[in-house]
């Protein structure tokens, strides 16, 4: 299989709200600094593809607008999937598999401060029996996290809950992009007013804006353009049922299956950036990838440190290259998640070459 | 490092029409599902991926329904891709689902389109709200009309020819049971005298509004030594995006698409397509969206394809039949139209287009556009498999 990296990676500054900014104003600064980065005009990328909704834009064919802020002249290859841009990824990795391409970018972004995005992503059920019943998504996690920590024999509970809380967002201290920092111990944490029980404001992710861009290059013109690259050694993705009803909510199989199909439990990882929007998710993610101990959970913090829609799943891929375009990382495995309670799950394995 | 061919083998859509009340979105793309499968000679556990395109999210009132529509499709476990490409979108998703296959990712994946537009009003749904577009701006015509008059004043095409594209597409409709539109009565005079909508486009020059569903099974060589009909071959295969709205784009024959057609020409080892395609399937929501795209193809000189659409040449026994299947003038699912048109080119070359079939068809062209003029996607099917 030839083999494709992951050699650019950028993000904006993820904020609560940019009501100052378009998307193209927000996205163009993140798309400049990853061609920059790999010393590419948009006009020598061979394919681009893009993820976005509608829905948070509140209009149709809201991506052309984005498309614009390329600068898609002469004309370009492109696509775009209207699903978190960790499938825009995987669509540019499998044209790039083809040999139609050696590079591609590959760009998401999703501004949730223009509408409530509880009720927003309502719309994203099944719309004859659940959507009209309008459960939030806050309500469906905090189902999720009932039925976790209710379950015999997952040991979670409301503590466990609030670790991964205080971990993600210690750990963004560092992450100059992320939308919260910082955080009181567990146990101060378990002080707080519930939000939707047995979810408290600390087990669910900030609402905000933000975009990010990747750019992928096969074999020796990754080796050219980046010193380092992130080597895709696998990528899968699944879906589930998507009524709650026939779901096992405490477990992931779809996670279990696209990891397995990546290559993800043939060696062990030492980094993995999981995108569990909830604290409760991560604790499934976990368990479902069989995560050590000794791996590092979403050192950037993570969605509960920033959680643009439609950005967040790319940029767990995003982070988990730039960890090993560092050196910080050997083998990382990066999760993006879409739908209501972990519906569906995408599983990239990376590697860098043998420092 | 070699690509794995494409082959299409089982090909399934609804029939099309204003308002599918009797089912749900569910229920629609599951019959098309199954036709596809059934054409195919498979049953769900042979389908290793999906891949489902439609136009914007806002016709059904669903966000990104795909995640709704895992069950009916038998996606659970599967991988589920959602292309959104605006009215391209039904080509695209359909070249997503090759390439999976191409990258020998997966061996056989089905990929469908629809719409569902009786769930809203297309008409407004695609006036976008101010700031985002100038205001009294009506719909894909309102959008599309000066771009006509263009082409209009450029070639200085004679007003009727518009009329003739309708006339010959709707009586084509006749032939497929799956079209929409059914016009018995329509003449030639009834669309002339039709009412005026936007100048210089006409009622009867108009695609309807349609709830429909198209679905394909594409597979690998060994996917196609089992099927149980002809497969059709893909020989090539691009897309190719341009802004909307910057000074320079020519909206009468965008460059985009131009470069587009070039594109599959050159996988497919096509130098003359006027001589060497033997049928097309294209993209014209319009009338005059055929003399118009048949320059921008390459199967007419700037300032000629009107000429052609003149001659009778695009007519179903013509030497080069434009939209057999009546087109998108007389089947509107947006989301679909673009696949119908991947879909029915492969029937063609399949021998399987029942009553509006072409005699001798070898190679056909499909094609899909969206947004205003700037996403294009595009393949070409052979009935037998490319060499090297």
């Amino acid at each position: 299989m030839r083999q494709v990296a992951i050699v650019a990676f950028g993000q904006s500054d993820h904020r609560p709200d940019s009501a100052e900014t378009s998307e193209v104003e927000m996205l163009m600064p993140v798309l400049h600094q990853v061609l920059d980065t790999v010393g590419l005009r948009a006009g020598e990328i061979d394919f681009t593809c893009s993820g976005s909704s509608d829905y948070l834009a509140g209009r149709a064919f809201s991506f052309t607008m984005a498309l614009d802020g390329v600068g898609a002249w002469p004309p370009i290859s492109e696509s775009h999937v209207e699903m978190d841009g960790a499938w825009a990824l995987y669509e540019a990795w499998t044209r790039l598999l083809t040999g139609e391409a050696d590079t591609a970018l590959v760009y998401a972004y999703g501004k949730s401060s223009p509408g409530d995005l509880r009720e927003v992503l309502t719309r994203q059920l099944d719309p004859y029996y659940m959507a009209p019943l309008w459960p939030d998504s806050v309500s469906l996690a905090a189902l999720q996290a009932q039925a976790l920590i209710d379950a015999a024999d997952t040991g979670a509970d409301e503590r466990a809950l609030a670790g991964v809380a205080a971990r993600s967002r210690t750990a963004a201290e560092t992450n100059p992009h992320a939308q919260l920092t910082g955080s009181p111990p567990p146990e101060a944490l378990l002080d707080e007013p519930y939000l939707v029980r047995p979810l408290r404001r600390h087990d669910c992710p900030p609402i905000g804006d933000g975009a990010a861009a990747v750019v992928l290059a096969a074999g020796d013109t990754a080796r050219r353009l980046c010193p380092r690259p992130a080597w895709i050694r696998g990528m899968d993705h699944r879906t589930e049922a998507h009524s709650l009803g026939v779901r096992d909510l405490t477990r992931s199989p779809s996670t279990r299956l696209a990891a397995e199909r990546a290559g993800a439990f043939q060696a062990p990882v030492d980094l993995a950036e999981l995108h569990a929007p909830f604290t409760s998710q991560e604790l499934i993610l976990r368990r479902e990838l069989r995560l050590a101990d000794a791996v590092r959970v979403n050192p950037s913090g993570g969605a509960l440190a920033a959680n643009p829609m439609m950005a967040a799943g790319l940029i767990r891929l995003g982070e988990a290259a730039a960890a090993i375009h560092r050196g910080a990382a050997g083998r990382a495995l990066a999760h993006a998640t879409s739908g209501p309670c972990l519906q569906q799950n995408l599983v990239a394995v990376l590697e860098g070459d043998v420092l | 490092m070699t690509k794995e061919p494409v082959a299409v083998v089982g090909i399934g859509q609804t029939k099309h029409t204003a308002a599918r009340r009797d089912v749900s979105i569910a229920g629609l793309v599951r019959e098309a599902a199954v036709r596809a499968l059934t054409d195919a000679g498979l049953g769900w556990a042979d389908i290793d991926a999906v891949v489902i395109g439609k136009a914007p999210d806002f016709f059904e009132g669903v966000m990104m329904p795909e995640l709704y529509l895992a069950d009916a499709l038998g996606a659970v476990g599967k991988p589920m891709l959602r292309v959104h490409t605006a009215g391209s979108v039904g080509g695209s998703t359909a070249l997503v689902a090759a390439g999976l296959v191409a990258a020998r990712v997966h061996r056989t994946v089905l990929t469908l389109a629809f719409e569902k537009q009786s769930e809203s009003n297309a008409m407004w749904g695609l006036s976008l709200p101010i700031p985002f577009q100038q205001p009294l701006l009506a719909g894909a015509g309102g959008f599309f009309a000066p771009h006509v008059r263009a082409y209009l004043r450029r070639t200085g095409a004679p007003p009727g020819i518009g009329a003739l594209v309708a006339y010959k597409d709707r009586r084509n409709a006749l032939r497929n049971p799956y079209a929409h539109l059914h016009e018995h009565d329509l003449t030639l005079d009834k669309v002339r005298s039709s009412p005026m909508l936007w100048d210089p486009i006409r009622y009867s020059e108009t695609c309807p509004s349609s709830d429909g569903a198209c679905a394909m099974v594409l597979t690998d060589r060994a996917g196609a030594d089992r099927a149980p009909y002809p497969p059709a071959w893909m020989h090539g295969g691009a897309m190719r995006s341009e802004p909307t709205l910057f000074a320079g784009k020519d909206f009468v024959s965008p460059r985009a698409g131009r470069d587009c057609a070039a594109d599959v020409y050159r996988q497919a080892g096509i130098t003359d397509p006027r001589r060497e395609i033997d049928a097309v399937e294209m993209y014209v929501p319009f009338s005059w969206y055929e003399p118009m795209w048949l320059e921008n193809l390459g199967f007419a000189d700037e300032g000629e394809g009107w000429k052609l659409t003149e001659s009778g040449i695009t007519e179903i026994d013509g030497e080069l039949p434009v939209n057999p299947s009546g087109g998108v003038l007389s089947t509107n699912p947006i989301g679909a139209s673009g696949m119908l048109r991947f879909a029915e080119a492969a029937l063609q070359v399949r021998g399987r287009a029942g009553e509006h079939q072409v005699d001798g068809v070898r190679k056909a062209l499909g094609h899909a556009y969206g947004g205003g003029s700037q996403f294009f996607s595009m393949w070409v099917v052979a009935d037998t498999p490319p060499t090297g």
